[in-house]
């Protein structure tokens, strides 16, 4: 099951969007978001829409792939949809009877509200399909580098991450691996109060940090032995170096974000 | 009294294109107080059977038999069965959780019902069978060494006083001195417990000095099943697999080669030696 | 000059115990020997007999409480020196999984020459030699998880090669693989020291791993056990018995006819060997 979630992994593909400098796509992704929170008309629903179909078309990740990560917001996604359909009381009713009530505002609300957090996730996660983790911390350090000026050790942080993400299907698979091993011990997850059942984790959870502590600590050795030592003086394989496609990237962005906060102030259908 | 495997083939979720089952059509029986060693390289399917040995994985197709009752039927007690059918998966050293390592044996034990002072006898005569000594009961398990943790890791299953005992590798990564220690251990389990033990092994020195039957596993099939000395016969063909014959069953062979007409089936370092002599003391009666 | 110079090396540690006393643990205990340029050289010991720390001093990781290790005439105690001796002195470790930061395959071999600060140019090409020199070009984008055991240890090789060290330090690197991955990384240490005359420094316990090597050192409790030519060496049964080593099986055997009275020569560690020997009685 766990194994089943996509969301910020990467997906490998040759696409102009995976070529595409991180820091653009960084940028893309936040514009992406302010965008869909401007949203007053369905006309900038539309857009939005229209962008995201292009955007995927253009990464060549299968839509199959790109919905299964879906699957692992699906939970808060039907608890918000629903709180908004059955609390919002504005409106003409839909449905009335003693129990429930739903207005047409209120489905309006819950649409736009479900369509918006669908377009949220799934922009967001086109950026971790497309984009390496490497490039990923790459894009923010060079793009945070200001934060340095002010004593917020950026590299450090970038690097964290990175490495983060290495190691999650690394622990993935190890926490597999203990659960196996105590369920062949005996462990009872099902039965029992609330508190047993926390109990029962302690036999993963125990192992699962140890592990994790011992693979830190190799790491470590093994990025000193192979001359770590900080952010300074070093180089990179790939370094970011803003290419044509890059530049005209930015200014298609630029151009949708200022016609989407045109749109949503002076939409004629508003 | 046996597990028996009728049929079963287990396919991976994942992908459902071909070439994804990790088990074919395995049959095979292993009797109560059977020794058995199970090879084969990585990805031959040795780890995927052993979990359908203690059902934590269901097979996609044919049935897992204990005592000739499915284990999948609705109703049986697969919890229950765990404590029967002890498995103990690769590098066991990494589940130990407790404060101490009499604690940490005790878990599954009382996992099966046992109270905590009967769990307590019975974890500490397994510690003592793997050699860890009284002094070391209360010390936690990560103050140990790799060799010693390991072997508290083994007692940690053997507390459960299965009927048969897996064990997935269990000298990887130890020294001689380490291993030699497990594979005693294993031996002595078997002769005075009469337990069943099933090793999975890289090693066909240790399957051939341990286990009485062999199984070796390809592609997900069983590729030989039988008496090790049979099963050893097949030099030609368990390499061809990546696996080879124990040392001195080639050494007979590529002697025979040479005209050094030694009896073909040995084993062991003392068979062998014997065998060696018996041709020379010929030859000296001869002359 | 001697690439590795190792004199009087002492290591300390100390450990506590529940009821809090200090034990001091002499890891080394006053080693001395020096590695010549082109050497392969297997460190031999049971768990626990030191060779791990050894193989950590001359990287820099761990430092002598007493006497000193020399790497290229550079003391390992000398900070302004230490990445200069990292880098001529590769280390790869146990684990596979635990020794790879970057999540494709050439980000990851790049990763030391990145800290060593080389220009852009120059890392590909370091990266694209490194992964040629362990036959790995295939896998350059590839996402290291999805690799067998001893594919990594071969990209880990790779790492430490762009780095274009003069000697690498493999710290028991094929304890957690299976036979084929074993089989791969060994045969691309014996090349590696054959074709590109890296100096070799095996540590492990499996003695078929050490007939590779031109020498071998055997340690125990921090010592020097023994010293010399792996037939030198693996043909004294007795003391590698009393050391809890692995004895080759052709030697031992070969011991036990000997002691049977069967004339047969000394210094017999392989099967070809044996057969060789015996097959003159017939």
């Amino acid at each position: 099951m766990l194994r089943d979630i996509t969301i910020g992994q990467y997906y490998r593909a040759d696409s102009l969007l995976h070529r595409l400098d991180p820091r653009v796509k960084l940028f893309g992704t936040l514009v992406y978001v302010v965008t869909l929170f401007l949203h007053r008309s369905p006309v900038n629903y539309i857009m939005s829409l229209a962008f995201l179909i292009i955007i995927i078309a253009i990464s060549k990740v299968p839509v199959s792939y790109i919905v299964k990560g879906l699957r692992a917001i699906a939970v808060i996604l039907i608890f918000s949809v629903l709180i908004n359909m059955l609390f919002i009381e504005e409106g003409n009713a839909v449905i009335d009877t003693r129990w429930i009530r739903i207005t047409d505002e209120g489905l309006e609300t819950a649409f736009y509200l479900g369509t918006r957090l669908i377009m949220l996730v799934l922009g967001t996660s086109l950026l971790t399909f497309t984009t390496t983790p490497n490039q990923l911390t790459d894009g923010l350090e060079k793009s945070l580098g200001f934060l340095n000026k002010i004593k917020i050790p950026v590299h450090v942080m970038a690097m964290i991450m990175s490495i983060a993400l290495r190691f999650i299907p690394v622990l993935t698979e190890e926490l597999d691996k203990i659960m196996k091993a105590q369920t062949a011990r005996g462990i009872d997850f099902e039965s029992g109060g609330l508190i047993k059942r926390v109990k029962s984790m302690v036999p993963i959870v125990v192992p699962l940090f140890i592990a994790a502590v011992r693979r830190a600590n190799d790491l470590a050795m093994a990025m000193e032995s192979r001359c770590y030592h900080g952010g300074e003086g070093r180089t990179k394989l790939r370094p970011l170096i803003y290419e044509k496609r890059d530049l005209a990237a930015y200014a298609i962005l630029i151009l949708f974000t200022v016609w989407m906060v045109y749109l949503s102030f002076y939409s004629p259908w508003s | 009294m046996s597990i028996r495997l009728e049929n079963v083939s287990y396919k991976y979720e994942e992908n459902t294109k071909e070439k994804n089952y990790a088990l074919k059509n395995i049959k095979l029986e292993i009797k109560k107080g059977e020794f058995v060693g199970i090879a084969g390289h990585t990805g031959s399917g040795k780890s995927t059977l052993i979990q359908h040995l203690n059902g934590l994985l269901k097979p996609s197709g044919g049935k897992v038999l204990y005592n000739e009752r499915d284990i999948f039927e609705p109703g049986f007690p697969l919890r229950e069965l765990r404590g029967k059918v002890g498995v103990c998966f690769q590098y066991p050293e990494y589940q130990l959780f407790e404060v101490t390592v009499l604690d940490d044996v005790c878990f599954g034990p009382m996992n099966f019902g046992k109270t905590r002072e009967e769990a307590e006898v019975i974890s500490r005569q397994a510690l003592l069978d793997v050699g860890i000594e009284e002094n070391i009961f209360h010390k936690s398990p990560f103050e140990l060494s790799g060799g010693q943790r390991r072997r508290v890791a083994i007692a940690g299953i053997l507390a459960m006083e299965p009927e048969y005992f897996v064990l997935d590798e269990p000298t990887a990564g130890l020294d001689p001195a380490g291993r030699d220690q497990i594979l005693n251990l294993l031996k002595k389990l078997h002769q005075k417990k009469g337990m069943a033990i099933l090793l999975v092994s890289h090693s066909m020195e240790d399957v051939a000095d341990c286990a009485d039957r062999v199984i070796v596993m390809n592609h997900g099939e069983v590729m030989y099943d039988g008496d090790k000395r049979e099963v050893f016969s097949h030099k030609k063909e368990l390499e061809a697999i990546g696996l080879s014959v124990p040392f001195y069953r080639s050494l007979a062979e590529e002697l025979r080669e040479r005209g050094f007409m030694i009896k073909e089936d040995v084993l062991t370092l003392e068979e062998t030696k014997e065998a060696i002599m018996d041709v020379i003391r010929k030859k000296r009666d001869n002359a | 000059m001697s690439i590795i110079n190792v004199k009087n090396l002492i290591h300390k540690y100390m450990t506590y115990d529940d009821s809090e006393n200090t034990q001091e643990i002499k890891a080394i205990d006053d080693m001395s020997f020096s590695v010549e340029k082109g050497e392969f050289i297997a460190i031999l010991g049971r768990n626990g007999s030191g060779k791990s720390s050894l193989a950590k001093h001359i990287n820099g990781l761990l430092l002598p409480t007493e006497g000193a290790v020399y790497v290229k005439g550079m003391d390992t105690r000398d900070q302004q020196q230490i990445l200069k001796i990292r880098q001529s002195a590769g280390i790869v470790f146990q684990n596979p999984d635990n020794q790879i930061v970057g999540a494709v395959v050439d980000e990851d071999v790049a990763f030391g020459p990145e800290n060593m600060g080389r220009p852009t140019e120059d890392i590909w090409k370091r990266v694209t030699k490194a992964l040629e020199d362990v036959g790995m070009t295939a896998y350059r984008e590839a996402s290291p998880n999805r690799l067998s055991g001893g594919q990594k240890q071969r990209i880990a090789i790779a790492g430490i090669m762009a780095m274009e060290p003069e000697c690498i330090i493999l710290d028991e690197p094929t304890a957690m693989l299976d036979p084929q991955g074993r089989s791969h990384v060994l045969s691309l240490v014996k090349e590696l020291n054959r074709e590109k005359n890296i100096t070799i420094l095996m540590v492990t316990h499996h003695m078929e791993e050490v007939l590779l090597a031109d020498r071998v050192i055997v340690m125990d409790e921090g010592k020097i056990a023994a010293d010399g030519t792996p037939k030198e060496v693996f043909s004294q049964v007795e003391m590698l018995k009393e050391l809890g080593l692995e004895v080759p099986p052709a030697a031992e055997l070969a011991y036990k006819l000997r002691k049977e009275g069967v004339p047969i020569r000394d210094q017999i560690i392989t099967k070809e060997e044996l057969v060789e020997e015996l097959c003159q009685f017939v």
